[in-house]
């Protein structure tokens, strides 16, 4: 499992009710499934990912965080998750309040577009940033709202979300991020996962 | 017919109250079952069948001699595996397969009850067939499943014994039938009555069968079953057996040739007064109307996983009437999975070789079976 989910997994405590917005083929799920004791759910746009995940035996919706995320009642689940989608949809502030209707608190984890090879790239080349993380071209990449750690800092603060802990993750190492080192964790992590609640 | 008096039936001596006022007493339920109980009898599924289907879900048939409506879905190894599971259908109330119809004897008369059969309704037909818990001594199902009208049953059904089920299939259904759906049916219901050898319902006594009216009514339902895409590829506008038109109105296209068949063949097996009572129980059948307009109070007794499957090509109970369920259950925190399924074969797509539709199925029974 990639560190990004064992990061997330410790986020959340044994017991918990969790959706997981764009679950993939389930692997975040069917972990915390089997670790935490979770009682997980899933939302997921692929056909052939939700087939996957029914499989594995696990329970997840066909469907769009856009459209689908407001059949959920208000703080039904205890956490929402989302997973590097942030920056596909096509009103990315719209899913963040919807994620904070439905789950008491959420999180939510971004490729950051601060990283300082992205930064590189687009400096030296002259072209549109591809990297592990974000390894599309930009004529069919699915990301059309890409964001920095910083830019999500300020997004959350602007709107009075509450940021309960943010860590930086740069391949292997997990380090938290703060108001005094953001400057330097916006440009050394190539993803950003931050727990928040409103 | 020698065969039909093999079929297994159960007389149920219980009084039942019909949704029409009426009350019925001692009343059979014909039914068939595959595979075998095991133990602790935690292996049962009860299948309920669509609108022109019946018990013999699986093998072949021993009346009409054809492949059960279900053999793609239903077997050794299938999807709902008879070698792990006990599989039980039962044919509907008002059926010609055995169960209390209009093709039995009213015993005031001495004659079939024809239009004097009870109006029956979905809610009726899933509270006769759960006799059949009782009769098998068991407890809870381990899952309820089926098709179109099939699948309406499995909502009442787990509305109505909210403990006696751990999984829940609707597929490929609506929780109210919607206008358009009423009016197929209507279409159906007035080509019969048109047909003089109907006589008012009452043409066992004449002798005659209103095959006509039958066979029209099975040629415009069998197009809702279908595909704009899947008839444009199956028969676009291919001739039948001529090398050009005729100019006159014998069956020029194949697809008028095919609807003709399937017309003619549907007659032999399934009874008008039936195709009039069973259209009639769709049509009335809208479970949010029982709990006051809302659909989410029809499943919030129950703990059972839902499974919901669509098929995008199916536009008589579309993607979104099924999402309406997945909906209503989410708003109550229900344990609800749903997925759509790709198929250009329509409506049918349920009881067709749709490998993506087949594995999901199977996928969720097995491993909702090992989690038990």
């Amino acid at each position: 499992m990639k560190n990004e989910f064992q990061v997330i997994s410790e986020l959340i405590e044994k017991d918990k009710k969790v959706l997981d917005v764009g679950c993939g083929d389930g692997i975040l799920m069917q972990f915390l499934k089997n670790n935490k004791n979770t009682n997980i759910r899933g939302l997921e746009i692929s056909k052939s990912k939700v087939q996957e995940c029914i499989a594995k035996g696990l329970t997840v919706i066909e469907g769009n965080a856009e459209k689908d995320l407001k059949q959920f009642p208000d703080k039904s689940f205890e956490y929402v998750v989302l997973s590097q989608t942030l920056q596909a949809f096509l009103n990315p502030e719209l899913v963040i309040n919807e994620l904070l209707r439905v789950g008491k608190k959420a999180i939510v984890t971004i490729p950051n577009f601060g990283y300082w090879r992205v930064r590189l790239h687009l400096l030296i080349k002259g072209t549109m940033p591809i990297t592990k993380t974000l390894p599309d071209e930009w004529y069919n990449t699915p990301n059309i709202h890409m964001c920095s750690i910083k830019d999500f800092f300020y997004f959350a603060k602007s709107r009075n979300i509450k940021i309960f802990k943010s860590l930086a993750i740069n391949n292997q190492n997990v380090s938290i991020i703060n108001d005094s080192n953001l400057t330097i964790k916006n440009f050394f992590a190539d993803l950003g996962i931050f727990l928040i609640e409103k | 017919m020698n065969a039909k008096n093999n079929i297994k039936t159960l007389i149920v001596k219980k009084p039942l109250k019909l949704d029409c006022g009426k009350t019925i007493n001692e009343f059979p339920i014909a039914y068939e079952t595959y595979g075998s109980l095991n133990k602790i009898k935690d292996n049962a599924i009860l299948v309920f069948h669509a609108l022109t289907g019946d018990q013999f879900v699986t093998g072949q048939n021993p009346i009409t001699k054809k492949d059960g409506w279900w053999s793609y879905a239903v077997g050794p190894d299938k999807a709902i595996d008879t070698k792990k599971y006990f599989v039980i259908c039962a044919n509907v109330m008002g059926g010609c397969m055995g169960s209390f119809g209009p093709g039995h004897e009213d015993p005031s008369t001495g004659t079939a009850f024809g239009t004097n059969f009870p109006v029956i309704t979905i809610n009726d037909m899933v509270n006769a067939q759960y006799n059949l818990l009782d009769h098998f001594g068991i407890d809870k199902l381990f899952s309820i499943a089926g098709g179109s009208m099939g699948g309406m049953q499995v909502l009442q059904f787990i509305s109505n014994f909210p403990d006696k089920a751990k999984t829940v299939i609707p597929i490929a259904c609506t929780s109210s039938h919607s206008a358009q759906n009423i009016a197929f049916n209507e279409l159906g219901r007035q080509a019969i009555a048109a047909d003089s050898n109907w006589k008012g319902g009452d043409y066992s006594s004449a002798d005659t069968i209103p095959n006509k009216g039958l066979a029209v009514a099975r040629m415009a339902a069998h197009i809702t079953y279908l595909s704009k895409k899947g008839l444009q590829e199956k028969f676009g506008r291919k001739l039948q057996e001529r090398e050009d038109l005729k100019f006159g109105f014998d069956a020029d296209f194949q697809i008028e040739s095919y609807l003709r068949y399937q017309g003619s063949v549907f007659v032999d097996r399934f009874d008008a007064n039936s195709y009039l009572y069973i259209t009639r129980a769709m049509d009335y059948f809208d479970l949010a109307k029982q709990y006051k307009g809302n659909l989410s109070d029809a499943f919030k007794a129950t703990r059972a996983k839902f499974f919901i499957i669509s098929f995008t090509s199916d536009w008589l109970y579309p993607t979104q009437e099924n999402k309406d369920i997945v909906i209503a259950l989410n708003s109550i925190g229900a344990d609800v999975g749903f997925v759509e399924i790709e198929s250009d074969k329509g409506h049918d797509s349920f009881l067709l070789d749709v490998p993506d539709f087949l594995s999901a199925l199977k996928n969720f029974l097995d491993k909702s079976y090992t989690e038990n």
